[in-house]
């Protein structure tokens, strides 16, 4: 089978809007979470949520091109133009060569509730306008990057809830281990609205924890409360290791394991024998033993019941040796694009050889006592990392990548 | 409402909206060819249409305006119609 790295990557989101501010806020422990006046507003129980700033695309692309993209496709499509430019892909490029695209989306709520008020209100649904079935559809994020790059190769959105952008790459990488592509653009966006977040406030899943909102995503702390949600895009380029070299790209880290497993079992609580069934078949995958790990990037979201049982299936496996952090400590929960981003988050910690903090990382509960976690950054060399991503459904996916070693 | 301030309704919008070139704008521009617009930005001029001068147009109603002038003159029948 070919080998698959990864050469490029670029990200939007709450802790900042490309990869250096990203990891200087990894480094500091900067949190991105705050509070949504909307939401208030609105009535939810939380108004806790990560903030972002939308981009203005009105100079980078034409009306027609622009105005069928919802915001979660805007910051994918910022994210994947500062992938590209790392990876060294330009229009000439995409247009000689069979480049695909995969990325993780599963919702789109602005503009299915802006199009059916229309509806409702005008009884005419040309007052819609043109670019609303595009923004609405889980696909949205390929349907316009595919356009706006000029790709030709194979096309689609994975909705696998908060795994989807985690199982987006771990296809690609098959894909390109069995020669059917040389480069796939891979990611999730997810949108950061009080729209799209109502229903699953309802949920009382989120924290409850107002009155200080960097204080309130404390992943495997004993006194979390519940997930802060948050957004944005990630974009990674994954590419055969010979497409690599043969046009000079940079190597950030080659992707050696993908492991899946689904609960089969509830629709939102998780359990422990289902993520740890995912983990052992990323080792497998990988043919990397659990001591070879140097650092784990936990799924972890700050909910009681997914951190305790996350903590036992990472315990079952590697028992306390490994440092694991939870970068959603600083993002929050950035759901569909949550598996691309700690991805990034993790190969920018290899590649500076750091831990960064698991933020409110206080006290430990009886099972997270038991894992190597940290409140504080640790400057430690990575050479083999591991990522997990977990969503309703019971759907599993985890990664591991490693530094990239010319043998 | 009189045709100039129709035809100055409907050149701002094309300019503001549609972000065509002011240079590019005439009576005699051709949609498609002139101005590069398609069939999904007519759509959009549909809804702009009720959004500025407050009636409802009927897609088969388009099917007859090719250039700038057609729509200027469509609209002002339909604004002296709804008077």
């Amino acid at each position: 089978m070919k080998r698959v790295v990864i050469t490029g990557m670029g990200i939007y989101s709450t802790i900042g809007k490309n990869l250096d501010e990203v990891n200087n806020s990894l480094y500091n422990g900067i949190s991105g979470i705050g509070i949504d006046p909307k939401r208030i507003e609105d009535g939810f129980r939380s108004p806790l949520t990560g903030i972002i700033e939308r981009p203005n695309l009105k100079d980078l692309l034409p009306r027609r091109l622009r105005i069928g993209i919802p915001e979660q496709g805007e910051y994918a499509y910022v994210a994947t133009m500062e992938a590209l430019e790392l990876a060294r892909i330009d229009e000439d490029f995409r247009l000689k060569n069979e480049i695909g695209i995969l990325y993780g989306n599963d919702s789109s709520a602005i503009p299915v509730i802006n199009a059916i008020d229309i509806v409702r209100e005008k009884k005419d649904t040309m007052l819609v306008g043109s670019g609303s079935i595009f923004q609405s559809m889980n696909s949205t994020i390929t349907m316009n990057l595919s356009v706006i790059l000029k790709l030709r190769g194979i096309n689609f959105t994975i909705s696998g809830a908060c795994a989807s952008s985690s199982h987006a790459i771990g296809m690609a990488m098959i894909l390109i281990q069995q020669g059917l592509q040389d480069i796939i653009i891979c990611g999730g966006g997810q949108e950061v609205n009080a729209e799209s977040m109502g229903s699953f406030d309802g949920l009382s899943a989120f924290s409850m924890r107002i009155d200080e909102p960097t204080k309130a995503s404390r992943p495997f702390d004993r006194d979390r409360d519940g997930l802060v949600p948050s957004g944005g895009a990630a974009t990674v380029i994954v590419e055969s290791y010979e497409s690599a070299i043969k046009r000079g790209a940079p190597i950030l880290a080659e992707l050696t394991g993908y492991g899946f497993s689904s609960n089969g079992d509830h629709i939102s609580v998780p359990n422990v024998e289902g993520p740890t069934r995912s983990l052992e078949n990323a080792l497998k995958y990988a043919n990397t033993r659990p001591d070879e790990i140097d650092y784990i990037n936990a799924h972890a979201t700050s909910t009681p019941v997914g951190d305790l049982n996350e903590a036992q299936a990472l315990y079952n496996v590697f028992g306390s040796r490994p440092p694991v952090n939870a970068t959603k400590s600083m993002t929050g929960h950035e759901m569909w694009m949550g598996g691309a981003s700690e991805i990034i988050y993790s190969i920018l910690m290899m590649q500076n050889s750091y831990i960064a903090p698991t933020l409110n990382f206080e006290n430990p509960d009886e099972y997270s006592a038991k894992l190597n976690l940290s409140g504080k950054r640790i400057e430690k060399k990575i050479d083999t990392f591991l990522s997990n991503s977990f969503g309703f459904g019971g759907t599993n996916s985890t990664l591991i990548l490693k530094k990239y070693n010319k043998k | 409402m009189t045709r100039e301030e129709i035809i100055e309704k409907v050149n701002g919008f094309l300019i503001d909206e549609f972000e065509i070139e002011e240079t590019r704008i005439s009576p005699d521009a051709n949609f498609k060819d002139d101005l590069e617009l398609e069939s999904l930005d007519f759509v959009d001029i549909v809804v702009i249409i009720e959004r500025d001068f407050g009636f409802k147009v009927k897609s088969e109603e388009l099917v007859h305006i090719r250039q700038l002038s057609d729509l200027y003159n469509y609209i002002e029948e339909q604004v002296k119609n709804k008077n």
